[in-house]
């Protein structure tokens, strides 16, 4: 079976309060020196297609359901 | 059309939780509100109970939640939607027919490409998106809109021009946003802002006022050409005085602010 990994991710410039406030928690454990902190969604779709067919299948997942254009980003990867 | 030979198909799937208010708003007009599950208009249920959306003559989105709002907030019901009776819904836009999607039908009308639609009936993706309130929670809370349309939309015939409306809303995704940089323009030119959040005195609205920090205060738009209207804020909730939020002070009209909305969509089909 291929697994379809799909990385759905925030564009630049789209506020992500989600990864600010668990940065602010992070700092408040005493976590020193770090940097932004961004949430990401990681989707698992197993298939029985040729890992080729289903990269393309994966995006247009995204294109259909898993990613709005207007504020994100999406990136295919099979395994 | 008489208000009572009207119908209305309050469409709802699993999470759908203001399909009641919805129903009852154009109830409450005389229409025939009926709530139908999306199944109903697929054919996945009895035949008694099958429905045809060609068959009515306004469709309503409700607020509440959809599909657990997985994903993003609408975006489950507006793909089944589009999978499985997208031409009937694009064919029912297009025919000019009354289309209102409230808060969670607000997102899904975004998500099915339906809102803002300026090219184009109904685009293959989303041009826009309801995103997280810039205060990262779910706001819920009495909001006062103005009525900014120049006429364009059949919702508001029945509302005077820069008038303030009393309607609460209750939403966690309402930042209207997109990737045009003159989007707000645009939405000007064409007519299509509908309503702004402003503050109780009528200014410009700042938080709480304007509860999720969309760009020039947008709280509703319509399509080009004026028959789809998406707002965040609730009208359903503000039928008569006594759900307003101070009818107990000083709030002096009989009836709810949110009536003259639904008052408009059936003004608009007694002209047919």
């Amino acid at each position: 079976m291929t697994v379809i990994e799909i990385r759905i991710e925030l564009k630049k410039g789209v506020a992500d309060p989600e990864g600010k406030n668990t940065k602010k928690t992070l700092e408040a454990l005493g976590f020193e020196g770090l940097g932004e902190v961004r949430s990401v969604k990681l989707f698992e779709v197993e298939t029985s297609l040729p890992a080729d067919e289903a990269v393309k299948a994966g995006e247009e997942m995204c294109r259909k359901l898993l990613a709005n254009p207007v504020i994100q980003n999406f990136k295919v990867t099979v395994r | 059309m008489k208000p009572q030979d009207a119908k209305v198909c309050v469409i709802r799937i699993e999470g759908t939780n203001c399909e009641d208010e919805m129903a009852n708003a154009f109830s409450m007009l005389g229409a025939q509100a009926e709530k139908v599950h999306l199944k109903q208009l697929t054919g996945q249920a009895p035949a008694a109970l099958r429905r045809s959306l060609e068959d009515y003559d306004i469709l309503a989105f409700p607020g509440g939640f959809s599909a657990g709002d997985y994903v993003r907030a609408g975006a489950i019901f507006a793909a089944r939607i589009r999978a499985a009776i997208g031409g009937d819904v694009k064919r029912f836009v297009e025919s000019g027919k009354p289309v209102i999607g409230v808060c969670n039908g607000f997102q899904i009308l975004v998500e099915l490409g339906l809102l803002p639609a300026m090219e184009q009936t109904m685009t293959d993706a989303p041009t826009a998106a309801l995103y997280n309130n810039d205060s990262g929670r779910f706001e819920c809370r009495p909001t006062v809109l103005r009525n900014d349309n120049r006429g364009k939309c059949l919702f508001t015939s029945e509302i005077p021009s820069k008038a303030l409306l009393s309607i609460p809303s209750a939403h966690a995704e309402g930042k209207l946003l997109s990737n045009d940089p003159d989007f707000v323009q645009k939405l000007e030119d064409n007519d299509q802002v509908v309503f702004r959040y402003v503050c109780p005195d009528g200014s410009d609205a700042v938080y709480p006022w304007n509860p999720n920090g969309s760009p020039s205060d947008i709280a509703g738009i319509c399509n080009p050409a004026g028959n789809v209207l998406g707002m965040m804020p609730h009208p359903e909730r503000v039928m008569t005085r006594f759900t307003h939020a101070d009818w107990t002070r000083g709030y002096s009209s009989e009836i709810g602010d949110g009536r003259a909305i639904f008052e408009s969509a059936m003004k608009y089909l007694e002209k047919l």
